[in-house]
């Protein structure tokens, strides 16, 4: 589904990449801490789970890159949906479909099984948006990159927390 | 064995071993032994020795050659060391024996399992790099080395060498490094701009502090070039223009660059600062944009921090001055943007601007204190105005006339005439503003002077019911003295004109207010209120513990004659209508005025121990009797405590086992039958802690009476809580801070003595009592330091099973606070009951209570630290039962759920 991912020594495609400063952690409201009122789940909180997933080839986060922001997200939580615009760093960036894969894992593992999850390259900002965007969309080959143990490494390395 | 031997024979020794052993085709032993017979030698002999001149050296080095086992290489490694370091001739075979010892860098060496010789890696390496470094002589060959190998793609070699260079500068010159400075700089410049690890970015960094600092310290000759000069030059040149770019990802490593080079000396700093900043400043005013404003502004600030550590310039040699115009309006345009991140980098730098000394002139100083009194006052985010109230307490004492003059001046007319118009609620959170403020600010003696009436002004409105929403206010004036008398502790003229001027007047007020209940009991009220003593115990708390002896005995003898005697001349304002005795019969204004036992608490606990107490026996017996008759329990309590207090300072002998035996006999009628039964307990828990922490020998004896009240009907539970004060530190009495007498091991002791026969209790108690034992016993627990924690675990961890099933919230949360890091720490013995762990933990991702679901999952999460495949035959089980507390209703369960689950599913995975 992806070609091989450049971890190691190939050279970087985009060695001085703009950077963005990360958002602090979300300050914790007297609300939150009451027993009974409900949290509904908004944007920031979808934020927060992808916003510290590394990038493929920088020892950078997506949010660091600006791959990922939180206007690009967009939840409702009574209709159970989750939708999320992701922007690669550069028009032909070969990492596209890793990260949305990344995404898209992530949001699985860490959502209620209720949400329908939809991870898209934000229009316009990638040269084979299409046909990544398809790939992403479809169940199947989700399911089939993550039974390759290659790839399933690299999304998971993606995924740990940074040490 | 060396001192017999006869002059001239080390050296036959030595030629014969140089000629006739082949060493390195003996055993390990043998070599070893080899080796050792050279260094005795060399501790000995060492004159013989260098009559051998540089043959010496060469036969050293055809022993040395080829030698594998690092038990030798250590030894060897030494010899090198001391040939150089005591000046052995090396003659021509320096080069010989660089490749002898270099060859084996950078070490590559992992001991093996079991290894019965502790040898480690970190050994061979400061071993192999104290021969590298050792000498001058080596740095041709060396640098080259050490250039290719910070290329390589083993991060440990790369650390390695950067290691080794800056051990290097520390005896190199200018000469040695000369010919390498290009190679060297390119090296490091790409390590810290491309790496992705912080390890190496910082030993890169170092290294460069250390090439940039030998390159200071060189001597110059007459008509040679300023190596340091042409150095800075060309990294100048190389991140000079980086620094322009204030988005892209190689502004930072060039900032930090430059600063470690900087950093190293003055010379530096100043050729450095005087290229960047008026760079920066220049950027700073080209890029409109907040975010890049903040960066730029965050490296001028880690510039001029340097400027500040190499100290004061010669006036008129300092890089700043020239553009320190153009600085102040950059750094106070900062502090009025309307962005608060860009505003806190402006509020840092104005600290480190107004402490650069020789740098701001008055009129300068008084804008400056300006911009923080506007941010401190008007400022609507809390963050910026903190940091501007820091800022202000670190740069008074510097400009104390300036702060005086305006800030505090301002302050207090604004605490005096609060605008009406203005809704309560922001009236109210402005005039704690200017509480704190004040406060803040008063860090040098003339400031405290001028802000601590203002203060006690406030007190006395606030008493008189003139300030917003009561008894909050006291809180908040009362913090504020607090944290004044903690800043004046340390200057003993501030501490003792605080002492006096503070306690007499908060004693008053409380007097005041305890006589005034019955005639009008709207009025005055105010500092009666529980809240408001409570604040008021650590003022009179910190006003005391740092007095000398003389004042304070001074100061304890009004204030015990007062409680005892009613001796009120010492306070200010002192025509009071009736007369102040809390100790004395049961009339009604006695009642309130028994509440001012909390001050005196705070007052006498406080004294350092050698103070002398007036008429401590009699003050003594009447707190006892206080605090067990007592119908209000926070003033029992207050009593209680004092008398702990006390009692923990007492000197031993026969005079306290006769009190202590009175208090005894006191409490086990009390704490029987009657009225008072929870009084008495308080008094029991207060005393036995204060003879635990001493090592008295009657705690014993009291613990025992407590663990015989946890089986109690109506105490016990009670008893089970207290088990939490008797570990903690409190912090109003029987802490160190106020010189109690506390060893250092009694929560171990403690532990050691209580726990077996908690456990034991535990089994015998019938059922509804069990619970008691268990809150005790995770009390006791949860203070413990966790290596004894651990090591006492295995005997307890079934009973801490059982109290995960315990219904009682406070049980399982100590429970699972318990065992979370017992996870980190002990993944062995917890491996064993994986299966209970793992099934508990699961069933109190459903508790009601909010904090046991987070700290269930937190221990989910923990649990991941345990050996792989013990989890893995959980792993399906566990990620499906963390699917549900994914939707839990509260966000704070979810974000612990996300984490835990995230790393389940991580486990036994490719890539983690």
């Amino acid at each position: 589904m992806v070609g091989g991912p450049g971890v190691g020594s190939s050279p970087l495609e985009n060695a001085n990449p703009l950077i963005y400063r990360r958002s602090g952690e979300r300050p914790v409201t007297a609300r939150e801490e009451d027993d009974e009122l409900p949290d509904t789940i908004d944007d920031r909180e979808i934020f927060d789970l992808i916003r510290s997933i590394n990038d493929p080839e920088h020892p950078l986060t997506l949010e660091e890159l600006n791959v990922v922001e939180q206007v690009r997200v967009k939840v409702n939580d009574a209709e159970s949906t989750v939708a999320v615009e992701f922007t690669p760093t550069i028009p032909h960036c070969s990492m596209a479909t890793l990260i949305g894969l990344s995404i898209k894992v992530k949001l699985i593992r860490s959502l209620p099984e209720r949400f329908k999850v939809d991870v898209h390259i934000t229009p316009g900002t990638h040269a084979s948006e299409h046909a990544v965007n398809k790939q992403l969309a479809d169940k199947e080959r989700v399911a089939a990159a993550l039974e390759n143990t290659h790839l399933l490494e690299v999304v998971n390395q993606c995924l740990s927390a940074r040490s | 064995m060396c001192e017999v031997l006869a002059p001239g024979l080390a050296v036959s020794v030595l030629r014969a071993v140089f000629q006739e052993v082949h060493v390195q085709s003996l055993l390990q032993l043998d070599r070893h032994t080899v080796y050792s017979i050279i260094r005795n030698f060399m501790r000995t002999r060492e004159e013989e020795l260098k009559g051998l001149g540089a043959d010496f050296t060469f036969g050293f080095i055809q022993v040395m050659d080829g030698e594998k086992d690092p038990r030798n290489l250590l030894v060897a490694f030494q010899i090198v060391r001391d040939l150089i370091v005591q000046e052995y001739t090396l003659g021509p075979f320096v080069e010989e024996l660089f490749e002898v010892t270099s060859c084996y860098f950078p070490i590559d060496f992992t001991p093996p399992p079991n290894d019965p010789h502790g040898i480690q890696r970190e050994d061979l390496i400061v071993g192999l790099r104290s021969v590298l470094a050792s000498t001058p002589l080596f740095a041709e060959f060396l640098l080259p080395l050490l250039i290719e190998k910070m290329d390589s793609d083993l991060q440990s070699a790369k650390l390695d060498s950067l290691q080794t260079l800056r051990a290097c500068c520390a005896v190199y010159g200018q000469r040695e490094l000369k010919e390498f400075l290009p190679s060297l700089w390119s090296s490091l410049r790409r390590e810290v701009f491309q790496t992705a690890s912080e390890k190496v970015e910082a030993e890169g960094l170092s290294a460069l502090q250390a090439l940039s600092a030998c390159l200071s310290r060189s001597v110059l000759s007459s008509d040679g070039e300023d190596l340091l000069d042409s150095f800075l030059t060309s990294l100048l040149q190389d991140c000079r223009h980086h620094l322009c770019e204030p988005d892209m990802k190689l502004v930072w490593p060039s900032a930090k660059l430059l600063q470690a080079a900087a950093g190293a000396s003055r010379r530096a700093g100043h050729q450095i600062s005087a290229s960047v900043v008026p760079l920066l400043l220049e950027q700073y005013n080209q890029h409109p944009q907040s975010s890049q404003r903040r960066t730029i502004l965050e490296m001028l600030l880690g510039f001029l921090e340097l400027q500040q550590k190499h100290g004061p310039e010669e006036a008129d040699d300092n890089p700043l001055l020239g553009s320190k115009a153009t600085l102040c309006s950059v750094v106070f345009s900062a502090v009025t943007d309307p962005s608060v991140q860009l505003q806190l980098v402006g509020i840092r730098t104005l600290a480190v601007l107004g402490a650069l000394r020789g740098l701001l002139n008055p009129a300068d100083v008084e804008l400056l204190v300006d911009h923080l009194t506007r941010l401190i006052l008007h400022e609507e985010d809390s963050k910026s105005c903190e940091a501007a109230m820091e800022v202000a307490g670190a740069l008074a004492p510097l400009y104390p006339e300036a702060f005086s003059g305006r800030l505090v001046q301002v302050l207090s007319e604004e605490l005096q005439t609060a605008p009406q118009e203005e809704p309560l609620q922001s009236q109210h959170s402005r005039w704690r503003r200017c509480l704190q403020a004040l406060a803040a600010v008063s860090t040098h003696s003339g400031i405290v002077r001028d802000t601590v009436p203002v203060l006690l002004q406030c007190l006395r409105r606030a008493q008189k019911g003139n300030v917003p929403s009561g008894a909050h206010s006291v809180v908040s004036i009362c913090q504020s003295l607090q944290r004044v008398a903690v800043q004046c502790q340390q200057d003993p003229g501030s501490g003792w004109y605080f002492h006096q001027a503070v306690v007499p007047c908060l004693l008053g007020l409380a007097v005041q207010a305890g006589m005034q209940e019955n005639s009008s009991p709207a009025l005055g009220k105010v500092l009666l209120e529980e809240e408001a003593l409570t604040a008021m115990v650590p003022v009179i708390s910190a006003a005391c513990t740092h007095l000398s002896p003389e004042l304070a005995a001074q100061s304890a003898s009004h204030v015990v004659l007062l409680f005892l005697d009613g001796e009120l001349a010492f306070l200010p304002d002192n025509s009071f209508p009736r007369s102040f005795q809390p100790f004395q019969n049961r009339q009604c204004p006695a009642l309130a005025q028994r509440r001012l036992v909390s001050l005196l608490m705070a007052f006498v606990c406080s004294l350092p121990r050698n103070v002398p107490i007036p008429q401590l026996d009699r003050l003594l017996h009447e707190l006892l009797a206080l605090s067990c008759s007592c119908d209000c329990p926070f003033t029992a309590t207050a009593a209680a405590k004092c008398f702990a207090g006390l009692v923990n300072k007492h000197p031993p002998g026969s005079q306290l086992d006769e009190l202590l035996e009175a208090a005894v006999n006191r409490l086990e009628p009390d704490l029987a039958e009657g009225p008072h039964r929870h009084q008495a307990l308080a008094l029991l828990l207060w005393v036995t802690k204060a003879l635990l922490l001493r090592y008295h020998p009657l705690s014993a004896r009291l613990t025992d009476k407590l663990l015989a009240l946890l089986g109690d009907v109506a105490l016990g539970p009670a008893v089970g809580d207290g088990f939490s004060l008797l570990m903690a530190d409190s912090p109003d009495v029987l802490c160190k801070s106020c010189h109690a007498d506390v060893r250092l091991m009694f929560r171990q002791r403690f532990f050691t003595e209580s726990v077996p026969r908690l456990v034991k209790g535990f089994h015998a108690a019938a059922p509804d009592a069990k619970a008691n034992y268990l809150k005790g016993l995770s009390h006791v627990l949860s203070h413990l330091p966790k290596p004894v924690l651990v090591t006492e675990l295995p005997t307890l961890l079934s009973l801490l099973l059982e109290a995960l099933s315990c219904p009682d919230c406070v049980v399982q949360l100590s429970t699972l606070r318990c065992l979370q890091p017992l996870l980190h720490d002990a993944p062995d013995v917890m491996s064993l009951h994986v299966d209970t762990l793992v099934s508990k933990f699961l069933s109190l991702t459903e508790s009601p209570a909010m904090v046991i679901r987070i700290a269930a999952l937190q221990c989910l999460h923990a649990l991941t630290h345990l050996p792989p495949p013990v989890l893995l035959p959980y792993k399906p089980q566990v990620i499906r039962a963390l699917a549900k507390p994914l939707d839990d209703k509260k966000r704070l369960v979810r974000k612990e759920a996300v984490a835990a689950r995230g790393e389940w599913f991580l486990l036994g995975s490719p890539g983690r």
